[in-house]
C-alpha cells in the first residue's frame, strides 16, 4: 500500500497528463500522455521521497487494431523504497514517435534501439537510433504483430 | 588503430563483435555489437501456448537455464494467482542455487582460463559437471531442462537427491577452497584483475545494472532480499558487495555468493518439507504400464487410488510425489502421464491444457515478475489477452545493460584488459540476443 504514495504523487502533480491508474496484482501502473513523459520521469527520478534511480526495463507492445496501436512500457525500480511503478505511454500510428529518456537514463540508449528495431517506434532526440538484434538491411520490424512469423527476408551479400 | 575484436574471437563468450580504436595499446573508443543469436524468442512465445513456451526460456540462459524456467512459470502463476505447495518452492530454490553456482563456476573458470589459468577452469569445470548430474537426476537433462511448469515443476526430487546433492556441495566448498588459494592471492592474477574494469555505483545504476556486477560496485541491491520470491525470505544468507567495482572485485563478489548460494542450499535441503502425498497412501503399488494397459481394457475401478512408481525423469512424472510439487488449479498443471493414459478425466485434463486453442488461459492483464538470475535481474513482462497465448512476453536479460555500459568501461584500458572485462561481464548470448 506504501507504493500508492506514487500514484498518488503522479496524479497531484500531473493530473492532466495521467490517462489511468491502476495497481493490479499489486502492481502500480501508470498510463500518462507521452507528451509529459519526459517530466514524470525527471519528477520520478528527482522527487527526493519516491527516488526511481532505476530504469530497469523499457519495451513496447503493439496492440493491433487498438488504437493508439502501440504502448511503450517502461519499469521503474526505487532501490531506496523497494518501490516498482510501470508507465505505459500509448503511441499511435503512423509514425509512432516517443520522448528518449537518455538523458535522464544513459541505459536507455539500447533499450530504445531495440525497441525502434523490433517495433519501429521512433524516439525523439536519441543520439544513435538504429538497428541493435537485427542487421541494417532488415526490413520491417519483426514484433510488429502484423509480421508474419514465417516472412522471408531478401539474402544479403557482402558488401565488397 | 581500427581493430575488431570478434565475431569470432575464442576470448568472446558468445559471438559478439567490439570494435575499438586504438591508441598504442589504449582502447579510446570501443563500440560493441549485439545481435548475433538473436533467435526470435519473444515472437516465437507470441506463435506459442503458455506451455510451449518453456523451452524456448531454457536457451534463455544456456548455463542456468533453471533460472528461466521458474520465473516464466512464476511471471505466469501471477497472472493465474496461483499458489503453488511449500515443497514446489523449496525445489524452485534449491534448484534456482545450484543454477547460480554453475553459472559462477562457469564464469570464474572461463575468465581465469583467459588469463592463463587453465587448472583453475578445469577444477571449476570438474565442480560444475557434479552439478549438472544433480540437475541430471532431477530433470532428464543438462541444458534443455523444461522443467518449470505453470502451477508447479515437471516432477518431484528423485529418491536420495538429498544425500548426493549435500555429497555434491561439499566437494564443491573443496573446490572452491582450492581456487581460492590459487587465485585470490596469485599476483598475476591480481595484478590483471585489480584496477581493471571499473565502473562507479552511480555509472552502474544509471544504466540499468544489477547482479555481481552491481554488487562490485558496493550497491548491495538484490532481488532476493529486496523482493523476496517463491520462500527466500525464510533463509539466511548475506548479499556479499564489492568495493572498488573492477573485475577483482566482481571475482570475489561471485565467490562469495557461490558459497552463499551453497549455504542457502543446505538450509533449504534441512527444512524441505514433504508436503501432502497423494490420496491414499496406502494404495497398492503395481507397474506403470500395467496401469495404462488396465485404463485402456477399462478396468477403471479403483485405479486412481493406486500408485505408481517410475523415475520422475522419463515421460511422466513420478504419481505418488505428484502432489506435492503441483497447484491445485486442474487449469493449470499437467495431470501424470500414467494417468493420462488410463484415465478418461485426466485425459481431458491434459487435453484441455496441451492442445492449440484449449491451454491455460490467464485472465486478461499485464505482469511483469524480477528474479534474481546469476547475471542480476532476470524480469519477465507478460501480457495476456485471455487466450491461451501469450500476447506479449518480454524477458529483461540481466546481461543486456551491462553490455550497454560496456563500451564505456573499457575505454581507456588497454587492449588486453578487454578480455578479463569481458569475461567478468558473463555474457550469455542467449538471454542478451534472445
Amino acid at each position: 500500500m506504501e507504493a500508492n504514495i506514487t500514484l498518488q504523487k503522479i496524479q497531484e502533480n500531473f493530473e492532466n497528463d495521467v490517462i489511468e491508474v491502476h495497481s493490479r496484482f499489486q502492481q502500480d501502473t501508470v498510463v500518462l500522455a507521452s507528451s509529459s513523459l519526459l517530466q514524470v520521469a525527471t519528477f520520478l527520478k528527482e522527487d527526493p521521497e519516491l527516488q526511481y534511480n532505476y530504469l530497469m526495463d523499457l519495451t513496447a507492445v503493439d496492440y493491433w487494431k487498438r488504437k493508439p496501436r502501440f504502448e511503450v512500457v517502461y519499469h521503474f525500480l526505487s532501490v531506496a523504497n523497494s518501490f516498482r511503478l510501470r508507465l505505459k505511454v500509448p503511441v499511435a500510428e503512423p509514425e509512432p514517435k516517443v520522448d528518449t529518456l537518455t538523458s535522464l537514463w544513459p541505459g536507455a540508449n539500447w533499450y530504445e534501439r531495440e525497441v525502434y528495431d523490433m517495433f519501429g517506434i521512433q524516439f525523439t532526440g536519441h543520439p544513435d537510433l538504429r538497428r541493435i538484434l537485427l542487421y541494417p538491411e532488415f526490413e520491417g520490424h519483426p514484433l510488429r504483430k502484423d509480421y508474419p512469423i514465417k516472412r522471408r527476408q531478401p539474402l544479403i551479400g557482402p558488401k565488397h | 588503430m581500427f581493430l575488431n575484436v570478434g565475431p569470432a574471437h575464442p576470448a568472446t563468450h558468445g559471438v559478439i563483435q567490439i570494435r575499438t580504436e586504438l591508441d598504442g595499446e589504449i582502447v579510446r573508443k570501443a563500440d560493441v555489437e549485439i545481435g548475433y543469436l538473436h533467435r526470435a524468442f519473444e515472437k516465437h512465445c507470441e506463435e506459442a501456448t503458455y506451455t510451449q513456451c518453456f523451452p524456448y526460456s531454457d536457451r534463455l540462459n544456456y548455463v542456468s537455464p533453471l533460472i528461466s524456467n521458474f520465473g516464466f512459470a512464476a511471471a505466469v502463476e501471477t497472472l493465474m494467482d496461483l499458489q503453488v505447495p511449500e515443497r514446489c518452492n523449496y525445489i524452485r530454490v534449491i534448484l534456482s542455487e545450484i543454477s547460480r553456482l554453475t553459472d559462477h563456476l562457469t564464469c570464474i573458470g572461463a575468465s581465469a582460463m583467459e588469463l592463463g589459468a587453465f587448472s583453475v577452469f578445469l577444477y571449476m569445470v570438474k565442480a560444475r559437471e557434479w552439478l549438472y548430474e544433480l540437475i541430471e537426476s532431477v530433470t532428464g537433462a543438462r541444458l534443455t531442462i523444461s522443467y518449470g511448469r505453470v502451477g508447479g515443476v515437471k516432477a518431484d526430487l528423485p529418491e536420495g537427491f538429498e544425500k548426493e546433492c549435500r555429497a555434491a556441495l561439499k566437494k564443491t566448498r573443496e573446490v572452491l577452497k582450492e581456487v581460492d588459494e590459487l587465485l585470490t592471492g596469485n599476483r598475476i592474477f591480481y595484478d590483471r584483475m585489480r584496477g581493471v574494469g571499473v565502473i562507479s555505483a552511480s555509472d552502474a545504476i544509471a544504466y540499468g545494472i544489477t547482479g555481481p556486477f552491481l554488487r562490485s560496485t558496493g550497491e548491495a541491491y538484490d532481488v532476493r532480499k529486496a523482493f523476496p520470491y517463491f520462500v527466500y525470505d525464510r533463509f539466511e544468507f548475506d548479499v556479499p558487495v564489492g568495493e572498488h567495482g573492477d573485475n577483482y572485485s566482481r571475482y570475489l563478489v561471485r565467490m562469495e555468493e557461490m558459497q552463499q548460494a551453497i549455504r542457502i542450499i543446505e538450509q533449504a535441503l534441512d527444512s524441505l518439507p514433504e508436503g501432502p502425498t497423494n490420496v491414499d497412501p496406502e494404495g497398492e503399488i503395481i507397474e506403470p504400464d500395467l496401469m495404462s494397459d488396465l485404463g485402456k481394457y477399462g478396468k477403471t475401478s479403483g485405479l486412481l487410488k493406486n500408485e505408481v512408481l517410475i523415475p520422475p525423469t522419463l515421460q511422466g512424472s513420478e504419481k505418488r510425489y505428484h502432489d506435492r510439487v503441483a497447484a491445485p488449479s486442474k487449469e493449470a498443471w499437467l495431470p501424470p502421464k500414467e494417468q493420462v493414459y488410463s484415465n478418461i478425466e485426466a485425459l481431458m485434463n491434459h487435453f484441455k491444457i496441451i492442445m492449440l486453442g484449449h491451454g491455460l488461459r490467464p485472465p486478461e492483464g499485464e505482469v511483469y515478475f524480477p528474479v534474481e538470475g546469476a547475471n542480476g535481474e532476470l524480469g519477465f513482462y507478460i501480457v495476456s489477452d485471455g487466450t491461451d497465448r501469450p500476447w506479449r512476453v518480454r524477458c529483461h536479460p540481466p546481461c543486456f545493460p551491462i553490455m550497454a555500459a560496456l563500451g564505456s568501461i573499457l575505454e581507456g584500458d588497454q587492449m588486453a584488459d578487454i578480455v578479463p572485462t569481458f569475461g567478468s561481464v558473463n555474457m550469455i548470448a542467449g538471454e542478451l540476443d534472445r
